[in-house]
């Protein structure tokens, strides 16, 4: 059945509260999800308050401070801190976004800025979560040009209008912000594909270079890969680069009826 | 964290039995009932508020007219099979145990059809005056 309540040994129990920097003027309260998993506990929240006078205005700034000097063990993933990369997404105040890109002054303010891993996914640590399952879906949809033409000698033509065509799609970051907001995937996701996956599977169904439309359509036409999307639009509300999953899917829906009727 | 106890790769854990190239049909299907409905679904309060109050001759005497049959009766064909697809859905989307899921998806087809049965042939007896 479709799970209610956290799993035994994911239930969060208490958590540090760590002193306020000393000298500080301005501090901001953050709330960040805690799990090792060396120690057998189960995960907790602990308190930090970090300094925003001395601190960039970015949630990932944030922990980036508190990293460097309260607590060295927090663990986060992070690269590019232009919303390019992908790798910090996390739920922060109950929304999954990208910690770069996410002021901590858009959080409610007063409110302690609360962070959580990616929902619904193990965790490998802290706000770190295991996204394996999610790589090999997208895997699956084989993202690359498929074509039986001999190859040019020197490019595959697309007119400019084609080109067009793929915006809105070619943009995704795979952060997973959006499939880790569904609850269809929270159900799911070893069968539903995700919104993630299927908007890349559109990207490359709707690219006018590509030979193989029908066989990735033959290959998502399927109850759980495609028709697990409900339209609940979770993933259009999370993804941080302001795309519409949704829609890409129920352009794939609408394909598969056009080439029955 | 739970890992999977299988050693299989992602990729084929993800790719498992391969697509069932269906669907499509109960997704044309439940939009072509939901339309139908919507269409429907005037003439059947119309046909409702004009039942209400009338003994058996009354309504006997409504649904003889074959219009008014047939509407009701394709308001029911609608109707049962848009419940069937739909509650098929939310059994798939809920449960996860593939006996209690097969049987569960069994038992809702008996239920719509038994409920659809039984409603033509009500609809059928008393429009032909019995």
């Amino acid at each position: 059945m479709a799970e209610f309540t956290l799993p035994k040994n994911s239930r969060i129990t208490g958590g540090k509260t760590w002193p306020k920097p000393a000298g500080a003027t301005e501090t901001r309260e953050f709330r960040v999800y805690r799990w090792n998993p060396d120690d057998g506990k189960n995960p907790s929240i602990d308190t930090y308050y970090v300094d925003i006078n001395d601190c960039g205005p970015m949630v990932l700034d944030g922990l980036i401070w508190i990293k460097n000097h309260i607590d060295p063990t927090l663990t986060f993933r992070r690269s590019c801190r232009e919303g390019v990369c992908g790798s910090c997404a996390m739920n922060i105040d109950g929304q999954n976004t990208l910690a770069c890109t996410k002021s901590m002054h858009d959080v409610a303010a007063g409110g302690a800025v609360k962070v959580n891993p990616l929902p619904h996914q193990p965790v490998v640590k802290d706000l770190v979560p295991d996204l394996t399952n999610f790589y090999a879906q997208y895997a699956s949809i084989e993202p690359w040009l498929k074509t039986t033409t001999p190859t040019p000698q020197k490019e595959w033509k697309q007119s400019h209008e084609d080109r067009e065509k793929l915006d809105g799609l070619y943009e995704c970051i795979l952060c997973a912000c959006c499939s880790t907001s569904c609850p269809s995937y929270w159900w799911n996701s070893d069968r539903f594909l995700g919104p993630a996956a299927l908007l890349q599977a559109t990207r490359w169904v709707k690219d006018s270079r590509d030979e193989a439309t029908g066989e990735r359509l033959d290959n998502l036409e399927d109850p759980f890969r495609l028709y697990r999307c409900h339209t609940i639009m979770n993933c259009a509300k999370a993804c941080p680069k302001g795309l519409n999953p949704s829609e890409a899917i129920a352009e794939l829906k609408l394909k598969m009826v056009e080439r029955q009727i | 964290m739970s890992r999977p106890s299988s050693m299989r790769t992602p990729l084929g854990r993800v790719r498992n039995l391969g697509s069932s190239h269906s669907g499509t049909s109960d997704f044309w299907r439940q939009r072509l009932t939901a339309v139908a409905m919507t269409l429907l679904i005037v003439p059947v309060i119309v046909i409702v508020l004009m039942l209400i109050g009338r003994n058996h001759a009354g309504a006997a005497q409504i649904l003889g007219s074959l219009p008014i049959a047939i509407i009701l009766v394709l308001f029911i064909i609608a109707s049962a099979w848009h419940m069937k697809i739909g509650m098929q859905i939310v059994i798939e989307d809920y449960v996860h145990n593939e006996t209690v899921k097969l049987v569960s998806v069994m038992a809702n087809n008996f239920f719509c059809i038994a409920v659809a049965l039984s409603s033509i042939y009500a609809i059928l007896k008393l429009s032909s005056g019995v």
